[in-house]
């Protein structure tokens, strides 16, 4: 694990998500609730709708293209679609966002 | 030639036995039916509803006169028999005798009636019937009730009248209410949910006598400790009991009910007794559940197909609206039985299991009862479950490690699983008729009865047509508005209304919402009826929105956006259209002209909207609104101005309508159109409201569509001004505002609730002025530039990623 620093929590709106650029393409971090954070791939499997721009509810979110639901514990597609989102490690330290660099391709700084 | 039938009583078990026996053969019988009252029959079920204001009586008949007639059965409404000749094989009427086959008897119960001093004073009711529950319905707010009684039915009735704005005291003689089917616990929690509705709740109390006022209509009731309860109504809700008296006079066997054999047949061979008039085994019958399966047997009995009727375990649910319990098998405690028990008192969610053995015999849960019926199952089943034991509690979505979520615990019950109780209808039965064509829910109810009657399970079907059906299912109108909850559209929003709920919070935790904060169908909802029922109190919430309206741009396929700015009634500068060219050029976004009259451009990348929006403000153009749920755009032509058929100044009025209403959100998009005269080139004949010109005036059409489908508008109204013609308009405007159902269309709304009712509404002349102030009222809140305030630096960051960790990994 390397720990890299992307933001303060309140950089995401509560039930929203933010974009993070990174080697491996697009991060989504969803804030689901006050001091929830999920990372995941931002494309779609379907139809690589943006996932940073659907409703995020529960542990969920739905793409705004054609209302794909992924867990974002497992990045599992939820119903009948089948399909998976990459997941990455990501947590708070207070109110900063922690994102593992190593699992988002980046090598580490040391 | 046919048999002659008769059957007593026109009640929802002979109804139901009449369905199954005319749908499995229509000419095996010749039926008469005998009913005291002078109507058919209704789902009594729903009479709770009714009483809250939830459904009106028409939604809950179930077999008129009419619908027997169609059926070939001769009714004998309104009038009573007064004897059965089991020798003769005749039964009379008050009209007169009629020979019979077969009979049926079917005369239900009677409520029971306490016999205190007192009980025959005006305004003692029980709760049995409409007529009870018309009384109950018409004491209405400022009145005071007393309910005796702390079971299922009382409470009904006591939080139906609450609702209604009269004070209620429930009186119990019991330590806590529903002790048949709840434990102390649970009844806690119940008897607080009840409070907080405004319920004064009395256990343990035993009422002594009704007092009288100087007319002779109740006034007090007084408990043995001496305490008076002042009261308008009294309502006896203690319990049923089958009404035998004509079985009894007919020299049949009569216990406490009607005694019959497992083929219903009484014990006389050629009458057959079923409902809430019989005993069977020793028990007699109250719930719906088992009555339906009296009717599936006594039908095939009559057929001479053989059929036995066994006593199943029933499960309990109560309608009452924000008290969310349930209740199934035996929950006392005993030798060798185990509980296990969850409580999250935030939530106010309490859960206990029995166990005996390896064998789950009861449940009783509050305020989180999804998995229900799954517990049922394993009650009914005697499953065993030991290897699931340390999970149990938290339900079949737990069973395997996968997450919470309503389509996994439905996903999850076996086929056998019951999921409507009332109709005893299974999740295969359920999952057999989807794969036969049933593809929602009203062709599910058709096909297998499931939800048909009392509804609470209407959400686990839905769940499972979700779960088979997929993508494919879309939840219709006045079905439950997601998997989140059992409440329709319509529901909600009378209930954000009247409980006067104003935020989120308050309808998830009120309204029972099973999930967290609900999902990607409800919220956008709740978020619209919120905001359009309470402007000044509730706060729109962005994260709430679909994209587009978030990021108020549409989202193409590729994750670039359309901008498209106003261009009032469709006219435009010079000035405008240069900015508009460079945005174009300078964005490299491609130009099309649209329908509504406009000017879209494409492929604008998310970070670029708030610089092309702060380019487009600088020349005085704002957010054309092409993504919303809201006001669309106002297409005019160019009228009296300039055309030499105009009749109007169409091109004013459409820019003074427009600068009206723009920034309102609305159930759904809403566009305009308003032509100079009937030649109608602004196709206004085909838009939510269209305005054509005539030399008299103007000519108000609304409920037109031309998209999936294609309709022309119908007349509203005529008027001679172009004030009232933009008073109408913003009037229909905001009645379509607080009535909708979140994405209904005003055609499709106006269908619903009648083109009739629309114009009564506005025609009266306050109501329409009440209206107008209503929707300027909300437009102080809601008339501002979304783009201006998005354009700011500030704000406009957050279009841009959080972070980018690409750049450091180049270095």
């Amino acid at each position: 694990m390397s720990w890299i620093d992307i933001g303060h929590i309140d950089d995401i709106p509560l039930r929203g998500a933010r974009l993070v650029k990174t080697p491996v393409g697009c991060v989504a971090i969803f804030r689901t609730a006050e001091a929830e954070v999920f990372a995941a791939s931002n494309a779609c499997p379907h139809k690589a709708g943006p996932l940073s721009e659907g409703i995020v509810h529960g542990q969920k979110v739905t793409c705004p293209l054609h209302n794909w639901v992924f867990d974002l514990n497992t990045g599992e597609a939820q119903g009948a679609d089948e399909g998976r989102i990459a997941t990455y490690p990501v947590r708070l330290d207070g109110d900063r966002i922690l994102l593992d660099g190593h699992a988002v391709g980046k090598r580490s700084a040391a | 030639m046919a048999k002659k039938l008769i059957v007593i009583g026109a009640g929802m078990a002979s109804g139901r036995m009449l369905e199954h026996l005319i749908d499995a053969n229509p000419d095996a019988y010749d039926i008469t039916l005998f009913n005291a009252e002078p109507r058919g029959n209704y789902n009594r079920l729903m009479l709770s509803p009714v009483l809250s204001g939830e459904k009106t009586y028409e939604e809950i008949v179930t077999h008129d006169a009419a619908w027997y007639e169609e059926r070939g059965v001769t009714c004998r409404f309104g009038e009573k028999v007064v004897a059965i000749d089991t020798e003769k094989k005749v039964v009379t009427g008050e009209k007169g005798a009629l020979p019979y086959d077969k009979l049926v008897i079917a005369t239900g119960s009677n409520p029971f009636i306490i016999p205190l001093p007192g009980h025959d004073l005006q305004g003692v009711i029980p709760y049995r019937d409409l007529e009870d529950t018309e009384a109950m319905m018409a004491l209405g707010a400022g009145k005071r009730a007393v309910v005796i009684g702390g079971g299922l039915l009382g409470l009904e009735a006591a939080a139906g009248m609450a609702a209604r704005g009269t004070e209620v005291d429930v009186v119990h003689i019991m330590g806590h209410l529903m002790e048949r089917q709840l434990d102390e616990a649970a009844g806690y929690l119940l008897r607080r949910s009840l409070t907080e509705k405004g319920i004064r709740v009395h256990c343990k109390a035993n009422s002594k006598q009704i007092l009288s006022d100087a007319n002779g209509h109740v006034r007090a009731l007084q408990l043995d400790d001496g305490t008076e309860l002042p009261c308008d109504l009294l309502v006896m809700a203690v319990g049923i009991r089958p009404s035998t008296a004509l079985g009894k006079e007919a020299g049949l066997e009569v216990n406490r009910g009607i005694v019959v054999d497992d083929h219903m047949v009484t014990s006389n061979p050629d009458v057959l007794a079923l409902g809430e008039c019989v005993e069977h085994a020793g028990a007699i019958f109250g719930l719906v559940a088992p009555l339906y399966d009296q009717a599936k047997v006594l039908a095939k009995t009559l057929l001479g197909e053989e059929a036995r009727f066994v006593q199943k375990e029933v499960a309990t649910k109560l309608k009452v609206t924000g008290c969310d319990l349930f209740s199934a098998g035996d929950f006392a405690e005993g030798e060798g039985r185990e509980d296990i028990v969850f409580r999250d008192p935030a939530r106010g969610v309490y859960k206990r299991l029995i166990l005996e053995g390896n064998r789950l015999i009861g449940a009783v849960m509050y305020g989180d009862t999804a998995d229900g019926a799954w517990f049922h199952g394993l009650i009914k089943d005697a499953t065993e479950v030991e290897e699931m034991r340390e999970t149990l509690i938290f339900g079949p979505a737990y069973q395997g490690g996968a997450a919470a979520d309503p389509m996994a615990a439905v996903a999850a019950l076996p086929r056998d699983a019951e999921i409507c109780g009332c109709n005893g209808v299974c999740k295969g039965q359920i999952e057999d008729a989807i794969n036969a064509g049933a593809g929602d829910l009203g062709a599910v109810r058709a096909t297998t009865k499931a939800s048909a009657s009392c509804g609470t399970c209407t959400g686990l079907v839905e769940q499972i047509l979700g779960a088979t059906l997929g993508d494919d299912f879309v939840i219709p109108a006045a079905q439950s508005v997601c998997g989140c909850t059992d409440l329709s559209h319509e529901d909600v929003r009378r209930l954000i209304k009247s409980q006067e709920l104003k935020s989120q919070e308050a309808v998830w935790q009120e309204l029972g919402w099973t999930t967290r904060n609900g999902c990607h169908v409800c919220r956008p909802a709740v978020n619209f009826y919120l905001l359009a029922d309470w402007p000044l109190d509730y706060v729109d919430d962005p994260q709430s929105r679909f994209v587009n309206e978030r990021n108020h741009a549409n989202i193409q396929k590729d994750g670039t956006y359309s901008v498209m700015p106003r261009m009032w009634g469709g006219m435009t500068t010079p000035q405008e259209l240069m900015a508009i060219a460079q945005a174009a050029e300078k964005y490299a976004a491609t130009e099309k002209v649209t329908g509504g009259q406009r000017i879209d451009l494409l492929g604008v990348k998310k970070e670029d909207l708030p610089a092309i929006w702060h380019d487009l403000n600088e020349a005085g153009m704002v957010s054309g609104h092409a993504y919303t749920k809201g006001l669309r755009t106002v297409k005019t032509c160019v009228g009296s101005e300039w055309c030499r058929f105009g009749t109007q100044d169409s091109t004013g009025l459409g820019i003074a309508l427009e600068r009206r209403l723009w920034g309102s959100w609305t159930p759904h998009k809403v566009k305009l159109g308003v032509s100079g005269c009937p030649r109608n080139c602004a196709e206004a004949t085909c838009k939510d409201v269209g305005i054509v010109c005539v030399d008299s005036g103007f000519q108000i059409g609304v409920a037109g569509a031309a998209g999936m489908d294609v309709k022309e508008t119908e007349r509203l109204v005529d008027v001679p001004t172009e004030q009232e013609a933009i008073e109408w308009t913003v009037a229909f405007v905001q009645l379509y505002r607080e009535h909708a159902k979140y994405l209904d269309r005003p055609y499709k709304w106006v269908a619903k609730v009648g083109l009739d009712w629309v114009k009564e509404t506005l025609a009266d002349a306050a109501e329409r002025q009440a209206l107008v102030e209503r929707f300027d009222l909300s437009q102080s809140v809601y008339q501002k530039d979304p783009w201006a305030e998005r354009a700011k630096p500030e704000v406009a960051r957050r279009f841009h990623p959080l972070a980018d960790l690409t750049l450091e990994a180049a270095e």
